[in-house]
């Protein structure tokens, strides 16, 4: 069963509730989907168009435009090795054959034991900090040949389990919003008056 | 003195004003604990004590300049909304992706109550009822670090309904990205934030702050614009416009990488900071790896034309850089040696902005394939010296007329100023010719050594027919 299960299905609504259409939330649920099941799958795509109130195609639509939703299952870490100028400069393109012999697969391809899928990736925003990898978008900086070598073996031995979680699952903190605090969203039609606080004088 | 800290990699602090850095030197500088003991939504509490029009005068008044790219000033930018059409939304802009950029995430990561404070600020100034913030999917520890903040905010009572007891309400909205560079274009975002392919919308009509998020009023405005919102409220416009310049005031963050001593990330200060200070600078990046020689330098992000040696006397000042062919962009200075492989460096751009092309543009689409693909064949030695004139005639149908160059004194060339024309919606296409551009103007000769030379042979050779038989005939 790839549906949403009936936790992440409450947590859904109160995601969809936070926006003023409930599309919005397609690419939040999205990630709460991969993140139960690894992957997108065409059961899990179906259920957020009903969640959402669009076709599964629409969902598929938007999910297939973006990088990080795999719609096969990919290793337990996702290596993605930057081979974007900075790196490239720093020694990427070297980094990346090395990793190839370590793991014995090409960029794109994934261990036979399901364990590491390898990527080459474009520029991760840590472009002083060359060459650059990350594992399940989690960072490693100024990578070595043999800090790539330790890094692999520690994955494998589960050394590193605390700080990285399995592919899927993204930020381990979620925004909760309390009821008694949340302004609320109203869709755009339902509202035609200027914001309270404009009204010339001091809101304090 | 240059200090670095262990919890804030890349970081380099200096003996510089601090407006958004101020509180990396804290280990614990992403807690509320920490915020409010170092003047924390200070800036917000004066701003609600004053009508909203002031403050927004405030921000116009410091001409706060966008740090997104544009480097649209952030006041005018708010007051293009149509009057009396409601509701406005405020969108955050932290998908930080363009190659050599890397501020907005430390940023989020070391001070996301700055960011928060900043987007309250901007809300009650501008009248914006509900607020975005669109982080980049791949910043797990970003993400994290802001839904923390986030979350102690809305329970201490600075976001959410009546904030510090005002009538000033206003939700802010996590909200991940999933991986696509072209969604840091503003209408691309707001595509994207109504859950949609990622794809930019034509402007006009599409003018986020005329016609944004849901068809409504929407104001996008970069991370690091927002977080130097907290420090102008507390410190006043005349603190904020000493410093730096008339035209560029305060500081910005520039990060400056390849192949440098030390690379780094630095706020500094706005309008009069050098590129040669920012490369070859003690308090900087200490000049280049190895004693080896400047090549060239990417001033402003992958999608800058490149600069020599010629240019390292300009300052960080757009109205200097735009005529001398590129842009400042980002803050992003990519420097290359001696020792780089010019066709190569370029293809690693041209191979970025092809990649993440979005689709709807056929000069993108195609030409930065076409480009990527041509390129590659010439770095791989299997180019011809008609592949050199293609690339040219490619990047034309991408962006017409002369391209921006800066100028060179020993190839005799004079700059060509910033902005090209395009026949795309959005910067990615011209952004894949950039290097191509770049590379092929300063240093043609790279390619000339490398593309095979076309032995051109008679056609009447085969016949065996002897060369001077035109003559005769």
């Amino acid at each position: 069963m790839s549906r949403l299960n009936d936790t992440n299905i409450k947590l859904a609504h109160e995601v969809i509730a936070r926006y003023p259409r409930p599309k919005s939330a397609l690419i939040p649920l999205l990630h709460l989907s991969q993140e139960q099941n690894g992957y997108i799958t065409r059961e899990a795509m179906q259920h957020l168009g009903e969640l959402v109130g669009v076709t599964s195609a629409e969902v598929y639509g938007t999910a297939s435009f973006y990088e990080m939703f795999k719609f096969e299952p990919v290793g337990k870490y996702l290596i993605n090795i930057c081979g974007t100028m900075s790196c490239a400069l720093m020694g990427a393109n070297e980094l990346m054959h090395h990793a190839e012999k370590k793991l014995g697969v090409k960029a794109g391809g994934t261990t036979p034991d399901g364990v590491f899928t390898l990527a080459h990736a474009e520029c991760q925003a840590a472009c002083t900090e060359a060459p650059t990898l990350q594992v399940n978008y989690r960072y490693r900086l100024r990578v070595t040949p043999a800090d790539l070598d330790r890094l692999i073996d520690n994955l494998r031995d589960g050394k590193l389990n605390d700080e990285f979680p399995p592919h899927g699952v993204l930020s381990k903190v979620r925004q909760s919003i309390d009821a008694t605090r949340a302004v609320g969203a109203k869709a755009p039609e339902d509202v035609n008056e200027s914001p309270a606080w404009l009204d010339g004088k001091a809101a304090l | 003195m240059s200090k670095t800290y262990v919890h804030a990699p890349g970081f380099v602090a200096g003996d510089r004003p601090k407006i958004v850095t101020s509180r990396f030197e804290f280990a614990d500088s992403y807690t509320l604990e920490r915020y409010l003991a170092t003047d924390g939504y200070k800036g917000l509490r004066g701003a609600l004590s004053r009508p909203a029009n002031e403050i927004h005068e405030d921000v116009k008044s410091a001409t706060v300049l966008g740090r997104g790219g544009a480097g649209f000033p952030a006041g005018t930018k708010w007051g293009l909304t149509p009057q009396q059409v409601w509701p406005r939304y405020l969108v955050v802009n932290g998908d930080e992706s363009e190659p050599g950029t890397y501020k907005d995430r430390l940023l989020m990561e070391r001070d996301p109550h700055q960011l928060i404070e900043g987007c309250l600020i901007a809300c009650y100034a501008a009248g914006l009822s509900q607020c975005f913030l669109y982080i980049r999917g791949e910043m797990a520890l970003a993400q994290e670090r802001v839904a923390t903040a986030l979350n102690e905010a809305y329970a201490a009572g600075y976001v959410g309904k009546n904030i510090l007891g005002s009538k000033f309400s206003v939700d802010i909205i996590l909200h991940w990205g999933a991986g696509a560079y072209v969604v840091g274009e503003e209408t691309a975002l707001i595509e994207s934030l109504e859950g949609n392919r990622g794809m930019p919308r034509l402007k006009p009509p599409f003018f986020p702050a005329a016609n944004g998020l849901y068809g409504q009023p929407t104001i996008v405005n970069n991370v690091e614009t927002l977080a130097n919102l907290p420090w102008l409220l507390t410190h006043g416009v005349a603190a904020y416009t000493a410093i730096g310049t008339k035209t560029s005031p305060g500081t910005r963050m520039v990060a400056v990488s390849g192949h440098v001593k030390r690379p780094g990330v630095y706020e500094i200060i706005n309008g009069t900071t050098t590129f040669r200070d920012l490369i070859y600078g003690e308090e900087f990046s200490g000049g280049i790896r190895n004693g080896n020689s400047l090549k060239a330098f990417v001033p402003g992000g992958g999608s800058a034309p490149w600069f020599t040696q010629d240019q390292l006397d300009l300052p960080f000042e757009a109205s200097q850089v735009g005529p001398a062919g590129s842009m400042l962009g980002s803050g992003a200075v990519m420097v290359m040696d001696e020792t780089t492989d010019i066709p190569a460096a370029a293809l690693t751009l041209t191979h970025f902005y092809a990649h993440e092309s979005c689709g709807k543009c056929t000069p993108c689409r195609e030409g930065g394939t076409w480009l990527e693909r041509i390129l590659r064949r010439v770095v791989e030695g299997d180019g011809t010296d008609a592949d050199l004139q293609q690339l040219l005639e490619v990047g034309a149908m991408i962006c017409p007329g002369a391209f921006p160059h800066a100028a060179n004194e020993k190839l005799g060339l004079t700059a060509v100023p910033f902005p090209y024309k395009m026949t795309t919606i959005c910067f990615v296409g011209p952004s894949a010719y950039a290097p191509v551009h770049s590379a092929l103007t300063l240093f043609r000769s790279e390619f000339e050594a490398r593309v095979k030379k076309r032995v051109t042979i008679a056609v009447t050779a085969v016949a065996g027919v002897a060369a001077n038989a035109s003559v005769s005939a």
